[in-house]
C-alpha cells in the first residue's frame, strides 16, 4: 500500500478527554485511510475531512489532510458544496448527534435525499458533549441531564431509521472500540457511491458514560449484537447458535435458537444489503436490545444515481448542445438592436 | 376631429389591472418595443405579493410603469401621463399616480356595479369619487371589443378574455406611435409550440391599434423621437439578469467555475434561475434546503476552488449571518448578493427598500467587517457583480453586494460591453510551497492570504471557525486573536487602494452635495440635473463602495457647504458616514414606504435646506 497510518496523522495534540470514545474512532479512521486510498485509487491530497461543531467535530485537526472545521450543524452543506465543486474529492464528514440531527437535521436529510457522494461518520454519544452535557435528539427518554433535571420528556431518533426514511442508500452501524469492524466498514462506505452514513455508537465518559453499555459491553456483545454482512446468514451468539427469522404470521423479525422448535440454519435470513426493499432494512435498524440484538455492520448499501453524477452529466449534455459558449456570445443573445451614427 | 401629433421628450405610462390581467407582460412588451424603437426607457414593476389575490380587489392590483424618452431617462418617472386601468380596483389604487389632466384608459366592461363595489368605492361613480373629472378619460368596452375581435378565432371564452391586454397594448402602440412588428415577432416566438394562438393574438393587437385610430376619444398621439445614443449594440436587461451575467463574466475572466447555492426568495430568485440555465458556461447551481445551506454549500465550493456565490434577499441574509462570519474568518472568496426588499421580517415583500445596509455592515457576531458594495441601475448590476467577484477572489474574503427589488425587477437598455474591456481577475492560488503550507500567512502589501485548493499535493491544511495562528494552528492566545482580528480588518480596509475614486456629477464644489448609494441613482441624478437647470450649485456623489469607502470621500465632502444623504431607509448610510467621516454635518432625506423616491421629493428637499 502507498500509505501508512502515519501519513494521515497531524501534528496537533488530540484534546479529547482520556477515555472518550472519539479516540477509537480516530484510530479506526487513521488505520482505514491507507486502504481507502488504495481501493479508490486516490491520493491523500484528495481527502477532505469536514465537520461541524462539537467534541467530535474537532476531528479534522487531527488528520494531516485537507480539512474544514465548520459551524454547528452545517457540515453537510459544506461537504455538498465541496463535492459539487470538485467531484474528485473524497469527502469525510465528522458530525455529532446534535450537530447532524438537531441543528443540522435539515441539511442531513436533504443530503441523504439528494444522495450526494460523501461519507458521513455520525458520532452518536446521545449527548451534547462540548457544551457539557445537555440531552440530544438521540438521548433516551427520561435521561436526566442539566437541561432535563427531571428527565427528558421527548422520544429519541433512531438515526438509521431517519436515514432510511430520507431515502438513504447506505447505512452502517458500529461501535467506537471495535477497530476491526470499523476497518472493515469504512472502505465499503468509501466505495459506496452516494451518501454513506456510518453511525458510530460512541461513549462520552464525562457526560453520558455507558449510554450504550447494556448491549455494547465487550463481555455481552456476542449475545447483544449481531454483525451483518451481505450474503451471510443472520447468526449471532458465542457459537452462532442464534439467528434472525421473519415471523410469517406477524411479519416481524424474531430471534430463534438453532435446534429449538425444529429451526435449522436454512430458516435463518440471509442479509441482503443490496436490496432496494427498505422494509427489511428498517426492521434491522430498529432492532433494539433487549428484544433483539443490536444490528452492526453494513445494513444497507444500494446503488442509485448520485447528485454529483447527475449534475455533471447535465453539465456535459448542456455543453454539447449549447449555442452560447462565451460571455460575449451570451451578452449578444436574444433581442438586440444597433445604434449607428 | 383631427388627430394631433404631439412631439414630446418623454412620456410615462402605467399599466394596471388585476394580477391575472397580464399587466407585467403588457408593460414589458411596451418597454421592449420602445427600446427597439430607440427610446431611452426605464421600467418599474409594482406587483402584489399574492400570485392571485382575490380578483377585483385593491390588494390584487398589479402595475407596471414605463418611462420613455427622446433624451436621458434615468427613472421610471414619478407620475404618469397615461394610466391604463383594467378594472375599478386598478383605478382606485393607481389614480394617485396620474399627473393632473392625464389620459386614463379604462375598460368600461369591468366597471359594473359589483366590481365597483368590490374595489371599495362608496358610490357607483368612481370617476367623480376620485375627482378625475378633469382628466381625459378614454372609456372603451375593451372586453367586448376583444370578444368581437376574436369571435371567429376558435378560442374559448376564457382564452379570449385573457387576450384583452393585447387589445390595450395595441391601443397604446397607436397612442405612442410605436412599431407593432417587434411584438408580433415576440408572439410568434412565444407561441411557437401553440401556433393556433399566434394569429388571434396578432389580430387582437392590430384591432386594438386600429380601434384607437378610429375612435375620437384619443385626441392626440405622442411622438417620442429615438434618443441620441452612443453607437453600439444594445439590449434590454433587468438588474437580476445583469447580476447573474456579471458573475458569469467574472467566472470566465478568473478561470474559476461558478457555483451558486441559493434558496428562492423574492425579489432575488431570478438570479438563481438565470444561473441555472448556463451550465455550458460552467455554472453549477444548487437549490438548497434553506439559505444557511445556500451560503454553506457556497463556502464549501469556495474552499474547493470555485467562484462561489449565494443570492438572497433580506430575510435570507439574516439566516446567512453566522456562516458569513465563517467565510470571513476562513478568508475564503464568496459573493453574497442581497436584493433588498421591504422589511422587517416579511414586511412588504414585493416592494423595494434600502433597509438592509445596517445588516450588511454590522449583522454578525464578533469582529467581522466585510466588504459592502451596491449596484446603482439595472444594467449596472453587471459591472457591480463582476467587481464584487473580482474583489472577493483577489482579496480572499466575502463581499456583500446590495441590489434592490427596484433594480432586480427593473430593466433598461444597455450598450453591450465587450469582455475585452473588463480587467483580468487573478486569484492568489498557490500550487506548491517550501516547507509546510501556512494558510494564514499574508502578502505584506495587501494582507491577502494564499488559496490552496484541495487536490493539490503537499498543501494539506485545515481551516475553520476557530481562531488560528498564521501557520494555521488553533489558538486561543489573546495576543494572537487580537492580531488576527486586526489583520483581517486591515486587509479589508486595504481594498480602498484598489477601488475607484468617488466621482461628483454636476458642480464639483458649491452649496449642496447630494449623496446616495444603490438603486436611488436614477432619481438622484435626475433631481441633480433639475436643480442644476434651475441654477443651483449642486453636486451629486453616489457611493458604489460602502465598506471600505473610496479614499477621496472626505475630500469630496469638504467641497460643499451642505451635504444631504438621501436613502430609502431611516438613515443607515448617513449614520455610517457620521461615524466614518465625523468632521462634516449631514442633512438627510429618508423614505421608508416600500416605494422608490420621486424626483420631485428630492428636488423639494434640497431646495428646503
Ligand atoms: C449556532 C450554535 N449554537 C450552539 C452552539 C453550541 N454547541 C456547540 S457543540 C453543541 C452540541 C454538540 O453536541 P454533538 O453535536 O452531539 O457533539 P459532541 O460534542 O457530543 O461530539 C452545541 C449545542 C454552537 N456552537 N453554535
Ligand atoms: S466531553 Fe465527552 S464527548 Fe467530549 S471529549 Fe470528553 S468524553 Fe469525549
Ligand atoms: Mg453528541
Amino acid at each position: 500500500m502507498k500509505y501508512t497510518l502515519q501519513d494521515f496523522k497531524s501534528d496537533q495534540e488530540v484534546k479529547w478527554c482520556p477515555g472518550c470514545g472519539d479516540h477509537a474512532v480516530l484510530a479506526s479512521v487513521l488505520r482505514s485511510m491507507p486502504a481507502v486510498c488504495e481501493e479508490l485509487g486516490i491520493n491523500k491530497e484528495n481527502l477532505v475531512f469536514v465537520s461541524g461543531i462539537g467534541c467530535s467535530s474537532r476531528f479534522p485537526y487531527y488528520m494531516d489532510t485537507y480539512g474544514f472545521h465548520g459551524i454547528h450543524g452545517r457540515a453537510t452543506a459544506l461537504s455538498t458544496g465541496m463535492k459539487v465543486a470538485n467531484p474528485e474529492l473524497c469527502i469525510w464528514q465528522m458530525t455529532g448527534d446534535g450537530d447532524s440531527l438537531a441543528i443540522g437535521g435539515n441539511h442531513f436529510i436533504h443530503a441523504i435525499r439528494r444522495n450526494i457522494n460523501i461519507n458521513v461518520i455520525l458520532f452518536n454519544n446521545r449527548i451534547y458533549g462540548l457544551t457539557k452535557g445537555q440531552y440530544s435528539p438521540t438521548s433516551k427518554f427520561g435521561l436526566v441531564t442539566k437541561t432535563s433535571p427531571y428527565g427528558t420528556i421527548e422520544q429519541p431518533f433512531t438515526p438509521g431509521q431517519l436515514v432510511l426514511g430520507a431515502r438513504g442508500t447506505f447505512f452502517a452501524r458500529t461501535l467506537d472500540y471495535d477497530l476491526a469492524l470499523n476497518q472493515e466498514i469504512l472502505p465499503i462506505a468509501a466505495k459506496h457511491k452516494g451518501t454513506s452514513i456510518i453511525e458510530f455508537c460512541t461513549n462520552c465518559v464525562i457526560y453520558n458514560d455507558g449510554t450504550h453499555k447494556e448491549w455494547s459491553a465487550r463481555e455481552l456483545r456476542d449475545d447483544t449484537t449481531i454483525t451483518l454482512r451481505h450474503g451471510e446468514k443472520m447468526l449471532f451468539g458465542k457459537n452462532k447458535e442464534k439467528g434472525i427469522v421473519l415471523d410469517k404470521e406477524t411479519l416481524q423479525l424474531k430471534v430463534v435458537k438453532l435446534g429449538e422448535n425444529g429451526i435449522t440454519e436454512k430458516d435463518i435470513l440471509v442479509h441482503d444489503a443490496h436490496t432496494d426493499n427498505v422494509g427489511i432494512h428498517t426492521m434491522l435498524v430498529n432492532m433494539k436490545y433487549p428484544d433483539y440484538p443490536v444490528a452492526l455492520g453494513v445494513i444497507r448499501d444500494v446503488e442509485d444515481k448520485t447528485y454529483d453524477d447527475n449534475l455533471w452529466n447535465q453539465v456535459c449534455e448542456v455543453e454539447a448542445k449549447a449555442k452560447i459558449k462565451s460571455v460575449d456570445e451570451l451578452l449578444h443573445s436574444g433581442a438586440t438592436w444597433t445604434v449607428e451614427k | 376631429m383631427e388627430h394631433k401629433i404631439i412631439d414630446t421628450k418623454e412620456v410615462v405610462i402605467r399599466f394596471t389591472g388585476d394580477s391575472g390581467d397580464g399587466m407585467q407582460l403588457t408593460g414589458t412588451l411596451f418597454a421592449d418595443a420602445s427600446a427597439l424603437y430607440g427610446n431611452e426607457i426605464s421600467t418599474f414593476p409594482d406587483y402584489p405579493a399574492e400570485i392571485r389575490a382575490p380578483q377585483g380587489t385593491v390588494a390584487g392590483v398589479s402595475g407596471f410603469q414605463v418611462h420613455i424618452g427622446a433624451t436621458e431617462v434615468k427613472t421610471p418617472g414619478d407620475l404618469c401621463d397615461v394610466l391604463v386601468a383594467m378594472n375599478p380596483a386598478a383605478l382606485r389604487a393607481n389614480a394617485k399616480w396620474a399627473k393632473p389632466g392625464a389620459s386614463i384608459i379604462i375598460d368600461t366592461d369591468s366597471f359594473d356595479e359589483k366590481s365597483i363595489q368590490k374595489a371599495g368605492f362608496q358610490t357607483l361613480d368612481p370617476i367623480s369619487e376620485l375627482k378625475l373629472e378633469d382628466y381625459n378619460i378614454v372609456a372603451s368596452p375593451i372586453t367586448t371589443l376583444t370578444k368581437e375581435s376574436l369571435k371567429d378565432s376558435g378560442l374559448d371564452n376564457k382564452a379570449i378574455i385573457r387576450s384583452k391586454n393585447m387589445f390595450v397594448l395595441g391601443m397604446c402602440y397607436f397612442m405612442f406611435t410605436r412599431p407593432i412588428e417587434f411584438t408580433e415577432a415576440y408572439l410568434e416566438k412565444k407561441f411557437a409550440k401553440k401556433p393556433h394562438l399566434i394569429a388571434p393574438n396578432k389580430k387582437v393587437l392590430n384591432d386594438g391599434y386600429n380601434y384607437a385610430h378610429n375612435i375620437h376619444a384619443i385626441p392626440s398621439t405622442y411622438r417620442i423621437e429615438p434618443a441620441k445614443q452612443e453607437k453600439g449594440v444594445y439590449r434590454n436587461i433587468s438588474g437580476n439578469v445583469a447580476t447573474a451575467w456579471g458573475l458569469l463574466a467574472a467566472s470566465e475572466k478568473s478561470g474559476r467555475p461558478l457555483f451558486c447555492g441559493s434558496y428562492p426568495i423574492t425579489p432575488a430568485t431570478v438570479i438563481l434561475e438565470e444561473l441555472a440555465i448556463y451550465k455550458q458556461l460552467g455554472a453549477k447551481t444548487v437549490q438548497c434546503e434553506d439559505e444557511i445551506a445556500g451560503i454553506c454549500t457556497s463556502i464549501g465550493a469556495a474552499y474547493a476552488g470555485n467562484l462561489a456565490v449565494t443570492s438572497t434577499s433580506g430575510p435570507g441574509l439574516s439566516l446567512k449571518s453566522e456562516a458569513l462570519g465563517l467565510a470571513m474568518i476562513t478568508e475564503l472568496p464568496l459573493v453574497i448578493i442581497d436584493v433588498q426588499r421591504s422589511g422587517p421580517s416579511t414586511g412588504i415583500p414585493t416592494k423595494t427598500e434600502q433597509t438592509d445596509l445596517n445588516q450588511a455592515l454590522y449583522g454578525r457576531n464578533g469582529e467581522c467587517p466585510v466588504m459592502v458594495m451596491a449596484s446603482r441601475t439595472p444594467s449596472d448590476c453587471f459591472r457591480a457583480a463582476f467587481y464584487a467577484a473580482k474583489y472577493a477572489l483577489e482579496h480572499m474574503m466575502p463581499v456583500i453586494l446590495l441590489s434592490e427589488g427596484f433594480l432586480g425587477n427593473g430593466s433598461e437598455p444597455w450598450k453591450i460591453p465587450s469582455m475585452a474591456e473588463y480587467p483580468a481577475i487573478n486569484p492568489p492560488i498557490i500550487k506548491e510551497c517550501e516547507g509546510k503550507f501556512k494558510p494564514f500567512e499574508r502578502d505584506p502589501e495587501t494582507f491577502v492570504r494564499k488559496w490552496a485548493l484541495p487536490g493539490t499535493p503537499g498543501l494539506e491544511h485545515r481551516v475553520g471557525g476557530l481562531e488560528k495562528t498564521p501557520a494555521g494552528a488553533v489558538s486561543s492566545d489573546p495576543q494572537v486573536h487580537e492580531k488576527m482580528v486586526a489583520a483581517r480588518a486591515a486587509k479589508i480596509a486595504k481594498v480602498a487602494d484598489c477601488i475607484p475614486d468617488l466621482e461628483v456629477i454636476g458642480e464639483q464644489s458649491g452649496d449642496v452635495l447630494i449623496v446616495g448609494w444603490g438603486g436611488t441613482f436614477g432619481h438622484l441624478y435626475t433631481a441633480t440635473k433639475n436643480l442644476l437647470e434651475q441654477g443651483m450649485k449642486v453636486g451629486f456623489a453616489h457611493f458604489d463602495y460602502i465598506n471600505p469607502l473610496p479614499k477621496n470621500t472626505a475630500e469630496v465632502l469638504s467641497k460643499f457647504k451642505k451635504i444631504i444623504v438621501c436613502e430609502l431607509n431611516s438613515g443607515h448610510f448617513v449614520n455610517y458616514l457620521r461615524a466614518k467621516e465625523p468632521d462634516f454635518k449631514y442633512e438627510q432625506l429618508n423614505k421608508v414606504q416600500g416605494q422608490p423616491f420621486m424626483v420631485q421629493e428630492i428636488v423639494d428637499a434640497v431646495k428646503a435646506l
